[in-house]
């Protein structure tokens, strides 16, 4: 958990960051790219500036967001409690798992179109792939935290006499925080992914996706860059925010 | 001599069509402290599970002195097992917090364990500052802290260094003497089960070249007076148990 923490100090990343638009601009220089192969960082610089005070890009990141964010809380409400009914019955485990793990062999782009087809909200069908890509990874990580509780602290529990709720709230949901707090971080990385292809398949005239296909169809590749980039910094902004909150509610593990 | 606390008659357990255990009778005096040894993978875990009300036996009865089966019990492991995400006062309190027992009465008997164990000082660490020997006195303060009748301890001191381990064995002695508490101690030490207990049992097979199905081959009452200290490991009343002890396990198998 610490190898995504040892973070360079902001002045290496500063120097990366710089080294990276430096190599940038070396390559479309050297290579005269055409500007709808390969914009400059500049370009792309003049082209966010415009998108931003035309207010355009911050009207279509909210919408993206406002997919991501239902997207991650109906996947982890959904994937939470089957979660936990897998990790609890063998019976429910033989009966699902099989499904659940072909459910990940089609790719989410497969099924996007479907669901479309059956959730008529265009708003919705995107929220329901956010959701469904933000599922699976929510579902192993509840099963796997709840595997990790040790046998003998659910003896301890017996012999205590602990009722099925106390064992729930005392032991199972603790032991299985940190686990589950890792698959939100994957998953809140996963709901950005979802939402965007949910916009894919069904583009009316909204949200990053749409601006992306429209910005790519009018070969404006460099306003793809800065839909690319927003995107990243979503992506970031969501992962910081639930790391944020996994410092929170996992303090003891910062004891040392 | 007390009332028994604990009558088991004839337990037999098989574990899928392996037995495991066969016609295991025992009793333990009330406030008695009971040592169980023999060989490892003897079945003694499955014993004291069974004991603890953890396992059902596939035969046999339980008889416990009145009332005594529905209260909660105190349990150490090997592992000390505490919750990593509490404090080691909040791990003392565990058994108090599933018991409905809350705020000031609460906090002075989480204190005063704390206090009986040694730990003054130590209560807002959590279990990963701890040195084995501290985590496993967090684990005996919460196995006592709601003043269980019975106390089962399996193979508690087995994760520690010698020294550490004798002294655990010493403050154990100190903390059953002041409370009214039946012990059943499950380890692997000899010297360990003859320094504490007032009984050894000793688990074997009665058949050759197999451990099982294990049963209780011999009852070795240690003889020693109380209150014990460690001068008495010098003692020829301690020496003839050990021997005596060692070659009960050493004929059971």
């Amino acid at each position: 958990m610490n190898t995504l923490r040892t973070q360079p100090t902001w002045l290496t990343a500063v120097i990366s960051f710089a080294f990276l638009i430096l190599g940038w601009q070396l390559l479309v220089t050297i290579g005269g790219y055409e500007k709808f192969i390969l914009p400059g960082p500049l370009d792309v610089w003049q082209q966010l500036k415009i998108v931003v005070g035309d207010g355009r890009l911050l009207r279509h990141s909210l919408i993206t967001i406002s997919e991501i964010i239902p997207g991650l809380l109906i996947g982890c409400l959904v994937a939470a409690p089957l979660g936990y009914l897998l990790a609890k019955s063998p019976l429910a485990e033989r009966l699902l798992s099989p499904y659940l793990i072909a459910s990940q062999a089609i790719p989410i782009i497969a099924i996007a179109p479907l669901l479309t087809i059956w959730i008529s909200s265009v708003y919705w069908s995107r929220v329901a792939v956010a959701a469904l890509v933000v599922f699976f990874p929510i579902l192993i990580n509840m099963v796997v935290g709840l595997r990790s509780v040790p046998s003998e602290l659910y003896e301890l529990m017996h012999v205590l006499k602990a009722d099925a709720g106390q064992i729930f709230r005392k032991l199972e949901f603790p032991a299985a925080l940190p686990v589950f707090m890792a698959g939100l971080k994957i998953g809140a990385t996963l709901a950005v992914i979802g939402a965007l292809v949910g916009e894919f398949v069904q583009p009316q005239s909204r949200g990053l996706g749409f601006l992306l296909i429209m910005a790519r169809q009018s070969f404006k590749t460099d306003l793809v860059f800065v839909i690319l980039l927003t995107l990243a910094t979503i992506a970031l902004s969501l992962y910081g925010l639930v790391a944020l909150l996994e410092k929170r509610v996992l303090r003891w593990k910062l004891q040392k | 001599m007390s009332s028994p606390f604990l009558t088991a008659v004839n337990i037999s357990h098989t574990f899928h069509d392996l037995p495991v255990l066969e016609n295991i009778s025992l009793e333990i005096q009330s406030g008695g402290f009971v040592a169980l040894v023999g060989p490892s993978g003897v079945g003694k875990s499955t014993l004291l599970r069974i004991l603890a009300g953890l396992l059902r036996p596939s035969s046999g009865d339980i008889h416990m002195a009145d009332g005594s089966r529905q209260e909660p019990i105190g349990l150490v492991f090997q592992r000390d097992n505490l919750m990593p995400w509490r404090t080691v006062a909040e791990n003392v309190r565990l058994p108090l917090e599933l018991m409905g027992v809350n705020g000031r009465e609460a906090n002075g008997r989480v204190q005063a364990m704390i206090n009986l164990v040694g730990l003054v000082g130590f209560e807002q660490r959590y279990p990963a500052q701890l040195s084995g020997g501290m985590a496993q006195r967090v684990a005996l303060a919460r196995a006592l802290v709601h003043e269980p009748l019975f106390l089962l301890l399996d193979e508690p001191f087995g994760a520690l260094d010698a020294l550490t381990r004798e002294r655990m064995g010493l403050e154990l002695l100190r903390i059953w003497e002041a409370m009214p508490v039946t012990v059943l101690l499950v380890t692997h030490s000899i010297s360990e089960a003859v320094f504490l207990a007032d009984e050894v049992l000793v688990m074997g097979s009665r058949r050759p070249n197999t451990e099982r199905p294990a049963t209780i081959t011999h009852r070795i009452p240690t003889g020693l007076p109380r209150p014990r200290d460690l001068a008495m490991e010098r003692t020829a009343v301690f020496q003839d148990c050990v021997t005596a002890v060692r070659a009960a396990i050493e004929s059971g198998v």
